[in-house]
């Protein structure tokens, strides 16, 4: 269902990354939290292939039925030996009682305080609205964004890009640094 | 504009004629609640355009959210490989409230069908493949929920009802 509490918001105009940082370029590290109690930084994972999922809010309508899918397709990204991460704003409490509530199996990071630091650095950051755009990006093993997407805040953009990419990734050779 | 990349076959559940000048494709998890409202809305527009559509079922079970999805579909396709698809689908929508092993059991029984074949087929994951492969033709054709709807290939991307949905296929009969 293509339904939505949020609209699409004129961006303002401020220092953060406008757009969504592009193939080639070296994914920014963070350390966010994953849980109450524990954290989880992005170089931890290489290796492997990183899917970033940057989404508005924990239980509105959309992201909800987005994540569902995606933890749904968790045995496939795991074909590829790819790790999923949920980014939101919320709190890590928050995070706990909407992947309880939703039976989610991969983790959901905090981009709580600074609020949205991360998100910021990767272009996925709605300074209008508050929260993190509706924003996909796939990072192979070594580091590197080999795809990203930004959908529309009311639009679900399913799993047909992820997996485009990780079939890309598998089939051919390492993408060039372009900037660190 | 996300399209059906998985052709419709003579793999495919498929109610309507074979000349029909309109194909809709649904997929659909037993389960879904909207997936429940679309049900209705098929039907109407099954009736509005007779002769004119196609329409084609695939699965898209989302398990981790609804535990009776599997269970449901996998009823359907032991059902329809006997032949009486349709009959096991339309019944699971309409008691979609009481979806479990009683309904799938009865739903068997009423048609003559054997329970313990479709337990077996159940326990033994029978009809999976079929499933899983609905399932993954339809995450790579775009789909990023249920029900997801195809007209004539293209993802219809609006609130799947009678009215707006006719529309549509009214603007595909015409082309």
């Amino acid at each position: 269902m293509n339904t939505s509490e949020f609209g699409d918001a004129e961006e303002t105009k401020d220092d953060l990354v406008q757009e969504p940082l592009p193939a080639g370029t070296v994914a920014p590290d963070f350390l966010l939290y994953a849980t109450p109690d524990q954290q989880l930084s992005l170089r931890e994972l290489k290796g492997n292939p990183v899917i970033l999922t940057f989404y508005p809010a924990d239980w509105s309508s959309v992201c909800g039925d987005q994540l569902t899918l995606y933890n749904q397709l968790l045995p496939t990204f795991r074909e590829y030996g790819a790790t999923l991460l949920g980014i939101s704003v919320d709190s890590a409490w928050c995070h706990q009682a909407f992947a309880k509530d939703r039976n989610f199996h991969f983790s959901l990071l905090a981009d709580f305080e600074p609020k949205g630091a991360v998100a910021r650095r990767y272009g996925a950051y709605d300074s209008h609205l508050g929260v993190c755009k509706r924003a996909l990006f796939v990072i192979d093993k070594k580091g590197l964004i080999t795809w990203s997407y930004i959908s529309p805040m009311a639009i679900n953009p399913g799993a047909d890009g992820i997996l485009d990419a990780l079939d890309a990734l598998a089939n051919a050779p390492q993408c060039t640094p372009t900037k660190n | 504009m996300a399209t059906l990349k998985v052709p419709v076959s003579a793999n495919d559940h498929r109610q309507g004629s074979a000349h029909a000048k309109v194909t809709l494709v649904e997929f659909g998890d037993y389960e879904c609640p909207y997936c429940g409202l679309a049900y209705w809305v098929v039907k109407n527009l099954q009736q509005r355009f007779r002769n004119d559509l196609l329409f084609v079922f695939r699965n898209f079970p989302l398990t981790t959210a609804h535990p009776h999805a599997m269970g449901a579909a996998v009823t359907a396709e032991y059902a329809g490989s006997r032949g009486l698809f349709w009959e096991a689908h339309d019944e699971l929508y309409e008691n979609q409230d009481r979806l479990g092993m009683p309904l799938f059991r009865a739903i068997a029984l009423k048609h003559g069908l054997s329970s313990e074949e479709l337990y077996v087929a159940l326990q033994e994951g029978t009809y999976l493949a079929k499933i899983k492969s609905d399932f993954n033709g339809g995450v790579r054709s775009g789909v990023n929920g249920t029900p997801a709807f195809y007209i004539d290939g293209l993802r219809y991307d609006g609130v799947p009802e009678f009215a707006e949905m006719s529309q549509m296929i009214e603007r595909s009969l015409v082309s």
